[in-house]
């Protein structure tokens, strides 16, 4: 059992919430990413993890022990810091081997351990070079081999790949997703990049503004978003989120002259699409296309329907160009529906009767 | 003709700096050493060339290695006991406290007060019978001492008087020094499980050395620098005790105006200086980390 369990942890700094009531649980030896927009609260969440800041009230535990009131060197973990925090005056032996040392471990046990791990990251050669004669790829590897020298079941990672070009970044995802699974050990990952989030994590916390938007798995962030927020968080382009109107014969897309989505209701609703998920169609929906960004394997549309917009990504080209009159259709499994006010999804089945709609029960968190 | 012109102008700039300091730097070293090799003129007798008769003189006089002596004896005691107590102050009101300007304000005073109101001040403290000190020690049955009066304890009390003053301007510099650390390495050595003392010494301390460095040649420039104190609280007595390098340069060269001895104690005092910079800069330099 190496899972963390956050429960209604708040973290007040002077007359500012920096965290709201969080709560989560996570799963053992998984790798979970927190994610949200700058500013939202997870480094204070991971910072109040490792005991390097205390929580107004709360209680958190790891491996089922209360770690709430105990120090950071006490919660048997380690951390990557954003900056690294790489020690300058000593070479990246001495900086690996640091917690080792000052715990008292056997200089033959270090060494042992040394050259496993830098075995693991390939830095056999650099052992002796110090933090400012490296480039940001091999510092942040060598943050992760003070972390991971420590061999203790929980690793916490600070946006640790913000400082790489997409290159090393994407290279670096890899080596620490197998790294994770290799060693079995529990991590948590600050991100506020989705696609790190999404390609790396077993589980995703969402965070925004000092709460959880949506805790699950990346598959229900992608299938099932459960607010506004989270849906247009999550996909390249983000999920197009349309405010819809009543039309002559139910709900429409508002501004739009297209077909109905929903048999007319009362509650306002927005609807949400996946840009790859919407087709170009010889009937449906009617709308101008705006620009075009052609990528090689797809190319991003952006379609105007009234006064709103909407992304459609299409494989290969279609060759439109701006002005051109459009159809576009799609699935009706894939609509989304949300909550106009609150932005809470509503679990509606456009083809039932109107009455049926309400607000699902998929509250955040 | 650019590189040469480029050279000109590069002159030019370098020229006001240049001229000053040769004026008030060079050319007084220059012309000590040369008047340390000529007598001193009396009178209607002028100076006369006499070779090296006056570093002679100076390494038979007792007073000159007693004033050698007590400068190295006073270097050692108030450098390393007032660099370790502004570390001690900085590392306290760099913390987290309560009251943290008025502990800083009250271990810089000392500093800001000149030199001769402070002598004037432990005057008081130092006085038999009725001063400060004196009257803490009657209360265990030991009263009755005149410590700048006493061969063997003048020059511990002044010893004590620098580091009081000292320590308070070193801190300055530890302070500005520990804010420029990132808070983060701190966090980072607790949560590998470093203790305090741990931290202090692997950790912060090295991160320190350019700064220790800075201190130390400051203190140890201050060490032979330093004479006020002694002008206003012992004139050098009793026998000497007192007695620091350059207190002795200016006995010799105003008191007794014997100029051109002066002349080769201050070239001495120079090459003293110069050499410990040397060190400092040169070898000490190289087996620091500099970010
Ligand atoms: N020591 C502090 N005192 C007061 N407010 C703070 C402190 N530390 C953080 N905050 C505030 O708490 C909020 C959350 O900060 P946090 O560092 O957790 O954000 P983050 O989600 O990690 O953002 P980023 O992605 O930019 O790193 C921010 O609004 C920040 O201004
Ligand atoms: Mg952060």
């Amino acid at each position: 059992m190496s899972g963390i369990r956050v429960e209604n942890l708040v973290k007040v700094w002077g007359a500012f919430r920096a965290l709201d009531d969080v709560s989560f649980e996570t799963g053992d030896s998984e790798f979970v990413a927190l994610l949200g927009p700058s500013g939202c609260g997870k480094s204070t969440t991971l910072r109040l993890i490792a005991g390097l800041e205390f929580a107004t009230s709360g209680r958190i535990s790891i491996a089922g022990r209360d770690v709430t009131g105990l120090a950071s060197s006490k919660r048997n973990l380690s951390m990557v810091f954003q900056s690294y925090a790489l020690f300058p005056h000593m070479t990246v032996a001495g900086n690996i081997v640091f917690g080792l040392s000052v715990r008292g471990v056997s200089k033959a046990e270090q060494r042992e351990r040394l050259a496993r791990v830098v075995d693991l990251l390939g830095l056999s050669q650099l052992l002796d070079r110090r933090p400012s004669e490296l480039s940001g790829g091999q510092q942040q590897r060598v943050a992760l081999g003070r972390a991971l020298i420590a061999e203790t079941p929980v690793c916490l990672l600070d946006e640790p790949l913000s400082n790489l070009d997409a290159q090393l970044r994407s290279e670096m995802r890899n080596e620490i997703r197998s790294l994770q699974q290799r060693l079995g050990i529990a991590m948590v990952f600050v991100t506020h990049d989705q696609t790190e989030a999404m390609s790396m994590a077993d589980r995703i916390i969402l965070m925004r503004a000092g709460k959880v938007e949506q805790s699950g798995l990346p598959h229900e962030f992608y299938e099932r978003p459960a607010t506004t927020f989270a849906a247009r968080f999550i996909g390249t382009p983000p999920m197009n989120v349309l405010d819809l109107a009543p039309g002559a014969d139910g709900l429409v897309i508002e501004g739009g002259a297209g077909p109905a989505v929903l048999p007319a209701g009362s509650i306002p609703l927005q609807l949400g699409l996946r840009p790859e998920q919407v087709t170009f169609a010889s009937a449906g929906q009617p709308a101008v296309v705006e620009t075009t960004e052609y990528f090689g394997a797809d190319t991003i549309t952006a379609c105007r329907i009234g006064r709103q917009r909407l992304m459609v990504r299409a494989p290969g080209r279609p060759g439109l160009k701006a002005g051109d009159a459009v159809h576009l259709a799609w699935e009706t499994s894939v609509q989304h529906f949300f909550h106009k006010e609150s932005g809470l999804r509503c679990e509606i089945d456009p083809a039932a009767p109107a009455k049926k709609t309400r607000v699902a029960e998929t509250t955040p968190q | 003709m650019k590189a040469s012109r480029n050279a000109l102008y590069g002159g030019l700039l370098l020229l006001p700096a240049a001229v000053l300091l040769w004026t008030f730097t060079y050319q007084p070293i220059v012309t000590t050493f040369i008047d340390s090799l000529y007598s001193t003129p009396r009178g209607r007798r002028p100076a006369a060339f006499i070779g090296f008769d006056q570093y002679e003189t100076m390494f038979a006089d007792p007073v000159f290695w007693k004033a050698m002596l007590n400068n190295f004896i006073y270097a050692f005691a108030t450098i390393p006991l007032s660099m370790a107590m502004a570390l001690a102050m900085a590392l306290l009101v760099n913390s987290k406290l309560r009251g943290q300007a008025a502990v800083r304000m009250a271990y810089f005073t000392p500093t800001i007060l000149p030199m001769v109101a402070v002598a004037n001040i432990w005057l008081f403290f130092y006085a038999p019978d009725y001063g400060l000190v004196d009257r803490v020690l009657q209360l265990f049955g030991l009263g009755g001492q005149n410590f700048l009066g006493q061969p063997d304890t003048a020059l511990a009390a002044l010893i004590v008087i620098t580091i009081w003053k000292e320590a308070g301007f070193f801190m300055i510099f530890y302070l500005a020094a520990l804010q420029q650390i990132s808070p983060t390495l701190m966090e980072a050595a607790s949560l590998e499980g470093a203790s305090f003392w741990q931290t202090l010494r692997r950790v912060t301390i090295p991160l320190l050395m350019p700064t220790t460095l800075f201190i130390s040649v400051n203190a140890v420039i201050g060490a032979f620098r330093l004479v006020d104190h002694i002008v206003v609280m012992t004139k050098g007595a009793p026998d000497n005790a007192t007695t620091l390098l350059l207190f002795y340069i200016y006995q010799v060269g105003f008191g007794y105006w014997d100029t051109g001895y002066a002349a080769a104690l201050t070239m001495v005092l120079l090459v003293i200086l110069a050499v410990i910079a040397l060190v400092q800069f040169g070898y000490v330099d190289k087996r620091i980390h500099y970010r």
